[in-house]
């Protein structure tokens, strides 16, 4: 019982998670872009920007800057491996899964459309970082609302 | 009911007086280091707000009937206690408020249309709560008046030459905390109230910090207005008070207009009723200020400066510990801080740290601590901030330290 605890720490902070905080993928800005979407989090105070570049319908190019905890920055960064390449309605399909991954769908879980972010479950166990998590596709749902 | 003399050193056993303590949490013993958002509660008050609606509730300043009368007399007696507590003369200058936000709301709004017009200045410093900054950039804003912001060294305390030169302005208000909420460091008010009387300016002091955890003298420290908040010190949330110089309060327009606060009432104008009755329209939170007059003769029976030194020597011990520790950063002052201490822990997160030493039950806040002003000047999105009170012991920052080095290991950042 003791050590449960530690156990659900070791699966939220798995290695693939702490390498995309430290070498964070696609960070940055995008010049030009179709889409800037800024998302804060007032209660902590961390910010998120996401850079979207929509050729016809699919996302060509997604850049992420903002600073945060590793669960809001490794996914940002996971966010945008996966979206690249994918049309919108694709991206906003896989912004659903990851949704219900978060809270708690096993099947979701096991979805290999996730690729690494499924490196999050484990954050489903904690819900007070679940919004960490949510940050940067939440900022791709909001943006690309419009371009469906 | 207070010892005649009080004890130099805090009782071992201050745990056991508070009931939340005994629980676990995560599976284990409860640490809990956020005190200086919320302080926990001791049995007495828990027990005073129970015995009050069993045996003392009606409403206060209205009926003429023997328990009403009762009621009264305890809520009165409340205000005196406080009011003897932070050395106010005169109770009359004691109001009531939920707490040290609409304490400084009442302030900004009320003091403002008295004394703040077009062109005018107001001063803070940087290291300000939001609830000591945003009361004075709404008044500024709606005044056309210009807020000025003094500097901090760099090591976290006011700098007064910048406080100096923001006084040669002749601002009309001058708002600073006792002691800041996200560094823990205690500024010199004395002497910051003495340069902002000698500008012929109203200094405002932000206590929510300081009288939970000092022996608070508004007198001696002369400010004008003294605002705190009862749920940091021992007593119940949605309870605080705003300690102002009754000529001032006098001088001041009521803030919030209804029942209570009123002396004749005519169609379309009225009279107001004296202090402290003009500031506290409306049903006061009666059973909030005798639960916080019950923290308060349990603060005196432990001692203020026992407290004090209890806290001193905890943060001491903390400070110690934690600097030992690879890749620890604590900002803010090394001497004349109070039990808040704030750290980053190399590249963790401090929401990842939070989270982390939750799981050894360990409270602690992780954040902007309602200071984003000054988190930019340090250059941080965020800190982690540990803060003590008088249930917290060395043990638990030795929980801390080992919760710690396990987010070190977690990240990585140990061997083997």
């Amino acid at each position: 019982m003791a050590d449960q605890p530690d156990r659900a720490l070791e699966e939220l902070y798995q290695e693939l998670i702490l390498d995309h905080y430290r070498r964070p993928r696609n960070k940055g800005t995008l010049e030009p872009h179709t889409h800037h979407i800024e998302l804060t989090n007032p209660s902590c105070g961390d910010e998120l920007e996401v850079d979207l570049f929509v050729a016809g319908d699919t996302i060509a190019d997604a850049r992420f800057s903002g600073r945060g905890c590793s669960i809001s920055q490794a996914s940002a960064s996971m966010m945008t491996q996966l979206i690249k390449g994918k049309t919108v309605r694709e991206a906003r399909a896989l912004a659903a899964r990851f949704n219900e991954m978060m809270h708690g769908s096993a099947d979701a879980a096991r979805d290999k459309a996730l690729g690494e972010a499924r490196s999050l479950v484990g954050v489903a166990r904690f819900p007070v970082r679940v919004k960490c998590a949510l940050l940067g596709w939440n900022a791709l749902e909001e943006g690309t609302k419009s371009s469906l | 009911m207070s010892p005649r003399t009080a004890p130099a050193s805090l009782r071992r056993d201050v745990r056991d007086d508070f009931p939340i303590l005994r629980q676990p949490s995560n599976g284990h013993r409860l640490v809990y280091l956020d005190s200086a958002a919320t302080s926990q509660k001791p049995q007495v008050v828990i027990d005073a707000i129970a015995s009050y609606y069993g045996g003392l509730n009606a409403n206060v300043h209205r009926g003429g009937y023997d328990l009403a009368l009762r009621a009264t007399d305890a809520y009165e007696e409340a205000r005196a206690r406080l009011a003897a507590f932070v050395g106010a003369p005169d109770p009359r200058g004691v109001i009531f408020v939920r707490g040290t936000t609409e304490g400084i709301n009442l302030i900004a709004s009320s003091l403002g249309q008295l004394k703040v017009k077009s062109g005018d200045s107001i001063v803070v410093t940087a290291m300000e709560h939001h609830s000591n900054l945003i009361p004075w950039q709404l008044l500024a804003q709606a005044r056309g008046a210009q807020l000025v912001m003094v500097e901090l060294t760099p090591d976290g305390r006011i700098d007064l030459e910048d406080f100096r030169r923001a006084l040669e302005q002749e601002p009309r208000i001058v708002a600073f905390t006792h002691v800041s909420n996200a560094l823990g460091t205690i500024n010199p008010v004395a002497e910051l109230v003495r340069l902002t009387h000698d500008a012929g300016a109203v200094a405002v002091v932000d206590g929510a910090q300081s009288a939970p955890h000092l022996a608070v003298d508004v007198h001696a420290l002369d400010c004008d207005f003294f605002v705190l908040s009862g749920h940091k010190m021992l007593g119940p949330m949605g309870i605080g008070a705003v300690i102002g110089k009754p000529e001032l309060l006098d001088a001041m327009p009521p803030y919030h207009g209804g029942g209570e606060m009123i002396h004749v009432v005519r169609d379309t104008t009225a009279t107001y009723a004296p202090l402290p009755q003009k500031f506290e329209a409306g049903t006061p939170n009666v059973e909030g200020a005798i639960a916080l007059g019950a923290a308060i003769e349990y603060l005196r029976g432990l001692g203020m400066d026992a407290i004090a030194a209890h806290e001193r020597q905890l943060v001491g011990y903390a400070l110690a510990q934690l600097s030992a520790i690879e890749g620890m950063t604590i900002y803010g002052p090394m001497d004349e801080r109070a039990g808040v201490i704030s750290f980053t822990l190399a590249d963790i997160h401090p929401h990842d740290l939070a989270t982390i030493v939750d799981q050894d039950g360990v409270a602690i806040r992780a954040g902007h601590h309602c200071t984003q002003p000054l988190m930019r000047r340090l250059n941080v999105s965020a800190t982690a901030r540990a803060s003590f009170y008088v249930y917290n012991t060395e043990e638990d920052v030795d929980v801390l330290v080992v919760a710690l080095q396990k987010a070190r290991r977690l990240f990585g950042l140990t061997h083997g």
